[in-house]
């Protein structure tokens, strides 16, 4: 990535042939443009690479479901079939064309309470990603960058954050305060959790700083935010991808454990207070399994859904894995399973 | 060197690749990297294939030995290795299992890098015991260590040195360990990818003398890679010259150099100065090799080809006998007939060969 540096002398001289042509930049820009166009010969128009991403199964699943979940997110209070607090007759029912999943021992419906908990957990899931993913690179990139005092200050800070008992002090926070809702326990698990990513990042930088393609763009004069950014950031996205996506998954999991244990405010409703009523009123032994099996699908799907993009992320960002991911249903149909060292052999004939 | 490396050649094939193909590239429109490339590696011979960087030298050595990384694919060809005890196997046809025990004991490597093959928290005689403990089952770890001492020693580094890191070995020394560990296990074939480019002369050639002497006292085959062609002259008994994914030309080491037969040899010869003989001017070759996704019909070689025909432009040529084999239209000579070349100047009917190539 290497970018050589021009000696500006203040004026662009153009090369010889488009000057001696006389060619206004706009001609110029057509004729390449049409140079473009014209196919040359034995050549097959290759496709635009755009939205590479999206072309990976895996990744589309993801995203799929993500998506899924956070348009519930939004439009959730005004799609749910009923008020997920409207106490009804129907107590205990089992799944029916009423209530499709069922109700609860108020005759809630628990639809509806899934669907309008999809937001608390939403929030929280990006709220504390978010945050814990921009302090850790803050903090991690910088501490492997900048070497020296920096670098031991900043490591002995996550180093304390690391041992901090993060859900213990979930709950001595809620305690403390009036009404810890779903934003408190996001904060605390971005405040707290970044710890982790600071020091893979640290570590990563470390070795990357130190590779030939960083050395030649400093030794070209590169300034050091750009070194950051342009030279190391790019290889370091699958690692705070992978990252951003496990804080977000223990972020989920955090809070749905805090609803479940009754620490935050069981009028809140996210898929953990669901849990939480079932639990306490022995959903498992009567046998309601339409209470608390949805609610525990929806968490493994959202799990399942996070962890499909980050393997499309780590397949997109590596170019070298690329034309693995893309092809990845036709090598499996052609029986093709690239890996180092063995070379696949194909022997179908060339088109 | 040649001289006396040229001895022990037979004509027994060791390593023999049929119509070898390679794609770079899964979907729909990979680039083809090697078009059926056939070439044949004799017992005890160093065969030097050599050609600008990028024609596909070392993507031929690692298809062969199915090395390739992703996303590399063979789509076509046979890689027959002859056995010790004369069974021939086809390296693309084996099981993992298989191939890997292959490795090493039959085909060895020295890689581009070599110098940082090692690894730099094991000394290097732990490294070298290892290999062979891996593939020797059974053998105490005393005559592993002997035999590590003695490979050494071999490639003219100290048995003292086996304690050693990689860190306090020069580049020069890190390079014949490399060497010694690909021959700990005796290979019939020991490939060399640009082994000594990161070496300087004189390193470069008192480990090629090394690797020749061991060659002449236990009968392994080279191929040797490089795209250092006045080198690959003095060490190779036979070269294939390759470019754009194709062998252009292949003959003995002496012809290629005195009577070059593709117009592309020409030109690669005329890009460095001879050791030997009067000083002339250094031609080079215009232009640069062709994108391999976008191939041109025709010979790869006609948009730089000072001799270029009108059939260029269509044909791809393909290997076969020079205008001078006892088939061809020239003057046939008995040297020749071992010689093949892809070009239609050599073709049947094509009119007189130009002078430059027919010498």
């Amino acid at each position: 990535m290497a970018t050589t540096t021009t000696l500006s002398t203040g004026e662009v001289t153009p090369p010889p042939e488009v000057r001696a042509a006389a060619l206004t930049p706009r001609s110029v820009l057509a004729s390449l443009r049409r140079f473009a166009r014209t196919p040359r010969v034995g050549q097959r128009q290759r496709k635009p690479q755009r939205l590479l991403f999206l072309r990976n199964t895996k990744a589309l699943t993801g995203l799929g479901i993500l998506v899924f979940f956070a348009l519930l997110a939004v439009v959730g209070p005004w799609v749910a079939p009923y008020d997920p607090n409207q106490v009804s007759p129907d107590l205990l029912q089992a799944p029916s064309l009423a209530h499709w999943l069922g109700t609860d021992h108020t005759g809630r419906d628990i639809m509806s309470q899934i669907i309008v908990g999809t937001r608390g957990v939403m929030i929280v899931g990006l709220v504390a990603g978010v945050s814990a993913t921009v302090v850790g690179v803050l903090v991690g990139v910088t501490a492997g960058f900048v070497g020296g005092v920096g670098d031991e200050t900043l490591s002995a800070l996550s180093n304390v954050f690391l041992v901090i008992p993060q859900l213990p002090l979930i709950i001595i926070i809620a305690a403390q305060l009036p009404s810890a809702g779903g934003m408190t326990v996001a904060l605390v698990i971005g405040a707290t959790g970044w710890a982790w990513g600071a020091r893979v990042l640290r570590a990563q930088t470390l070795s990357l700083r130190k590779r030939d393609f960083v050395e030649a763009a400093r030794a070209n004069g590169e300034r050091t935010w750009r070194l950051v950014l342009a030279e190391v950031l790019p290889n370091l996205s699958a690692v705070i991808a992978s990252g951003f996506v496990g804080t977000v998954t223990f972020a989920v999991l955090s809070q749905v454990t805090l609803s479940f244990i009754g620490i935050t405010p069981v009028s809140e409703w996210n898929w953990g207070t669901i849990l939480f009523w079932a639990q306490n009123n022995m959903a498992l032994q009567r046998g309601a399994w339409w209470w608390f099996v949805p609610a525990g699908a929806c968490i493994a799907l959202l799990g399942m859904a996070l962890a499909l993009v980050n393997f499309g992320i780590d397949e997109f960002v590596n170019p070298r894995l690329r034309s693995t991911g893309l092809h990845a249903r036709s090598l499996r149909r052609r029986g093709i399973r690239p890996r180092v060292g063995f070379t696949p052999v194909a022997r179908e004939g060339r088109p | 060197m040649s001289a006396m490396s040229a001895k022990t050649t037979t004509a027994e094939p060791v390593l023999e690749i049929r119509d070898l193909s390679v794609d770079y590239g899964y979907g729909d429109d990979p680039t083809h990297v090697l078009r059926n490339v056939s070439l044949t590696l004799n017992r005890g011979e160093v065969l030097g294939l050599a050609g600008e960087s990028g024609c596909g030298k070392s993507t031929l050595a690692y298809a062969a030995t199915r090395l390739l990384a992703p996303p590399g694919i063979i789509t076509s060809g046979e890689v027959l290795l002859t056995g010790r005890d004369g069974r021939r196997a086809d390296l693309l046809g084996l099981t993992d299992g298989q191939l890997r025990s292959t490795r090493w004991q039959d085909v060895a490597i020295v890689f581009q890098g070599a110098m940082s093959s090692l690894n730099p928290v094991y000394r290097v005689g732990r490294q070298l015991v290892d290999g062979i403990l891996a593939h020797r089952k059974g053998m105490p770890r005393v005559q592993a260590e002997e035999r590590a001492a003695e490979l050494l020693s071999m490639v003219g580094i100290p048995a003292d040195r086996l304690r050693s890191y990689p860190h306090q070995l020069s580049g020069g020394m890190r390079q014949r360990v490399m060497i010694a560990m690909a021959l700990a296990l005796e290979p019939q074939v020991l490939i060399m990818d640009e082994p000594t480019t990161a070496l300087d002369v004189v390193m470069q050639r008192q480990i090629l003398e090394q690797v020749m002497e061991l060659r002449d006292r236990l009968g392994f085959s080279v191929i040797f890679i490089t795209h250092d062609v006045s080198l690959l002259v003095e060490v190779a008994d036979r070269i294939a010259i390759m470019y754009a994914g194709e062998i252009v030309e292949q003959a003995a080491a002496g012809d290629v150099y005195r009577r070059p037969r593709h117009p592309y040899s020409h030109g690669l010869l005329g890009s460095f100065p001879p050791l030997h003989g009067p000083r002339r001017e250094l031609s080079g070759i215009p232009g640069s090799p062709p994108d391999l996704r976008r191939l041109a019909p025709g010979c790869p070689f006609a948009a730089r080809c000072p001799h270029v025909m009108d059939v260029c432009r269509t044909d791809r040529p393909v290997l076969g006998p020079t205008a001078f084999a006892s088939t061809g239209p020239g003057v046939a000579t008995a040297a020749e007939d071992g010689r093949l070349v892809a070009c239609h100047l050599h073709a049947q009917g094509s009119g007189p060969v130009p002078k430059a190539l027919a010498r």
